[in-house]
């Protein structure tokens, strides 16, 4: 009995490190799932507006946005009380979204009207609009806050957005349907993931030309099904993980050499992923099996799959 | 020789881009009977394909503004007397290499095997029938319409996921429905149903409309459906005829699919997932109305050369028909997966809808159906089976 307390204990002491939280965005469910990271359990579900896809935190990380889509808004729910403030506004149909570095700006794709609204949280207002490609999705910020990314995914174009003067200063024809972009710390690149061409590209930040395309080959997995969404950057500039949507895999690639190390099998229709503020957990959002996955970077295991609502899309780490 | 292939490159890609040569697309259609309406809620298409055609041109504009190419959009109509071969010719002279047709199967032979017409690519988005893609096959002929086979092997993976393995089989008169209900044959055989009853519909199309319609209705059907106990009744009625009377009718209570109740389909008014809804979005902005499958498959087809042309960045008729046939051409066809052309008899190969009349029920290819190449080709005629030889 005193050695089951001990060991007990010792779990508690060992996971007390991994006081994250995850949010999950349920697509189907018009909700928000919440995982405790330390013991990778279900906690909560916050009800949100409807069609719940883009998530993220507020700068001081003590609120959470929610793009619903139906809705037309960026729904804000406080993390503390896990209870719904007023909502923000969005422009039609938000998906993804990114928060400048200024803490201040959000920047949200309108899938449905072409356009990039550029929202000022604290004003509560959407102060311009940049017209992009048809469906645009993907958006990625540079830490340095000097240009926002964003892709459109049926003019499979990436866009590079100044962030200051607000005007689109390139267009760059990328892989079909890009779903994904994001900027790596350092802010010298640019990585869009194509969907149906199942790559992902390295775009040199300053001259936008190409430095890498990187392929996914699955031993028994046909071409279709080998398709790449989310992705996602380590801070130190070692990695890159990129999910592979109905090839149910995360593919890990050293961000220096564009090779793909290794895949890990996680749940269904793999799409968006999140890395834990230490960068040792990958959390994955998988649509069709409903469950989220836990990958353990350091031992390169999935160690947990955890129940969530229907049709997870995405998902962030609050530490 | 870099220098050379360079100086090449740089003499071949600056006229035409510097230029902005617009890329002309033409779609020709033909004039119809108009078709006897069976539902008070059936409504005539007058732009049928011809609005997908239009979308096609919009979408690829989209890219285009970026890439500096212009696409355009050349509609003609061939009347019920008209020769297919004249249409081409004029076509041909005023310099146009792709061609859409909104054919029947005829048209588009007299038009494809048209001398004019070899130097053109010509993509159908109407005609379903093998022939096409078999013994009639033509080097610069590709389908967006999905065959019959496919149609039919998309219902027959789907029914066989459902453990509906006994099927009754009632066909229409027209000539299509006879070929739709070869295509379930050979799909029952090949996917292990079993076809336990054939029954033909003889009756007169168009009689539910008269006053004492449904209750004529209500006593032939069940007579016509007392057959062996079968899980699910498939319907070949391609013109819609009839296989609206049968769902609710039977003399057993069975489900219908085929052509009607739960149908297969390229694209269907009820497609919403993979971003479908901002296609249908997009559609109902342009031409007032849901997308159907004759849109879907000009759509497509117009996209299928908007694609080649920005991927292979050229405006040359000849680089953007190479690129289409090429391995690294791929459609996004918002059915989640990518789309590209079997070099072998020139389908596009693609995902097909399991519709109900509301919403979606189901995609094929079903899981557990698997291939040694592309999943896909588990629908249709695959490499080894065609008897196309270009």
């Amino acid at each position: 009995m005193q050695v089951l307390i001990l060991a007990a204990l010792f779990a508690f002491a060992s996971h007390a490190a991994l006081a994250e939280t995850v949010y999950v965005s349920n697509e189907q469910d018009n909700t928000v799932s919440v995982i405790d990271g330390a013991t990778s359990k279900l906690i909560d579900t916050i009800p949100v507006g409807r069609r719940p896809r883009g998530i993220g935190l507020s700068a001081d990380k003590q609120k959470l946005y929610v793009a619903v889509g139906d809705d037309n808004r960026i729904d804000v729910v406080d993390l503390k009380t896990r209870k719904m403030e007023d909502p923000l506004p969005s422009g039609e149909d938000p998906e993804l979204f990114v928060l400048h570095p200024d803490g201040r700006r959000l920047f949200v794709a309108n899938e449905n009207d072409n356009l990039v609204s550029v929202l000022d949280i604290p004003e509560r207002r959407i102060v311009t609009e940049v017209e992009v490609g048809v469906e645009p999705e993907g958006m990625g910020v540079s830490p340095d806050g000097r240009f926002v990314v964003n892709t459109s995914e049926t003019t499979s174009m990436l866009h590079v957005i100044d962030a200051e003067t607000l005007e689109l200063v390139d267009n760059v024809l990328v892989g079909t349907r890009p779903r994904v972009a994001q900027v790596s710390a350092d802010s010298k690149q640019i990585w869009v993931s194509s969907e149906l061409r199942g790559t992902v590209e390295v775009f040199d930040s300053e001259t936008r030309e190409p430095m890498a395309t990187i392929g996914f080959g699955v031993p028994g997995v046909p071409r279709e099904l080998i398709q790449a969404v989310g992705v996602q950057l380590t801070p130190d500039g070692s990695r890159a993980y990129v999910a592979l949507g109905p090839a149910n895999r995360v593919a890990e690639v050293d961000a220096k050499t564009f090779k793909v190390l290794r895949t890990y099998l996680v749940g269904q229709r793999v799409w968006h992923i999140a890395l834990s503020p230490d960068a040792k957990r990958l959390y994955t959002a998988n649509g069709n099996s409903s469950d989220v996955s836990v990958i353990d970077l350091e031992n390169q295991e999935v160690v947990k799959s955890i129940g969530v609502g229907r049709s997870p899309w995405g998902l962030v780490v609050a530490p | 020789m870099r220098a050379l292939l360079v100086l090449l490159s740089v003499l071949l890609a600056v006229p035409v881009l510097a230029n902005d040569t617009a890329i002309r697309v033409a779609i020709i259609t033909q004039e119809r009977d108009p078709i006897l309406p069976v539902s008070p809620l059936d409504r005539e298409i007058p732009d049928e394909g011809l609005a997908g055609a239009r979308l096609g041109v919009a979408d690829n504009a989209t890219t285009g503004r970026f890439t500096k190419q212009r696409f355009v959009l050349v509609e003609r109509t061939i009347s019920k007397d008209g020769n297919p071969a004249d249409t081409i010719r004029t076509l041909a002279a005023e310099g146009i290499r792709f061609v859409v047709t909104d054919l029947d199967a005829p048209a588009l032979l007299a038009a494809g095997s048209n001398e004019k017409a070899h130097e053109m690519l010509i993509i159908n988005a109407r005609a379903p029938d093998d022939e096409l893609r078999n013994e009639s096959c033509r080097a610069n002929v590709l389908h967006t319409v999905p065959s019959r086979a496919m149609l039919a092997d998309a219902l027959a993976q789907y029914l066989m996921a459902k453990r509906w393995r006994r099927w009754f089989l009632v066909t229409g008169s027209r000539p299509g429905d006879k070929l739709l209900a070869e295509a379930y044959r050979r799909a029952a055989k090949r996917f292990g149903a079993q076809i336990v009853a054939e029954k033909d519909w003889t009756f007169k199309p168009g009689h539910a409309r008269t006053d004492t319609g449904h209750v004529t209705l209500q006593s032939e059907i069940p007579v016509l459906t007392q057959v062996a106990d079968h899980d699910v009744l498939v319907i070949a009625d391609e013109a819609n005829e009839f296989g609206d009377y049968l769902p609710g009718r039977t003399a057993l209570p069975r489900p219908v699919a085929g052509t009607h109740g739960l149908i297969t389909a390229a694209w269907s008014a009820v497609s919403e997932q993979w971003g479908a809804t901002q296609l249908q979005a997009r559609f109902d902005k342009l031409a007032g109305r849901r997308m159907g499958a004759v849109d879907y498959a000009a759509w497509a087809a117009v996209r299928a050369i908007g694609e080649a042309a920005i991927r292979s960045r050229s405006s040359d008729p000849s680089a953007i028909m190479a690129y289409l046939r090429g391995p690294d051409f791929i459609l996004s066809g918002f059915k989640g997966q990518g789309q590209s052309f079997r070099p072998w008899d020139g389908q596009m190969r693609q995902p097909i809808l399991i519709a109900g009349p509301r919403l979606l029920v189901s995609v094929s290819p079903q899981a557990g159906y698997l291939h040694r190449g592309s999943e896909l080709d588990t629908l249709g005629t695959d490499r080894e089976e065609s008897r196309c030889r270009f």
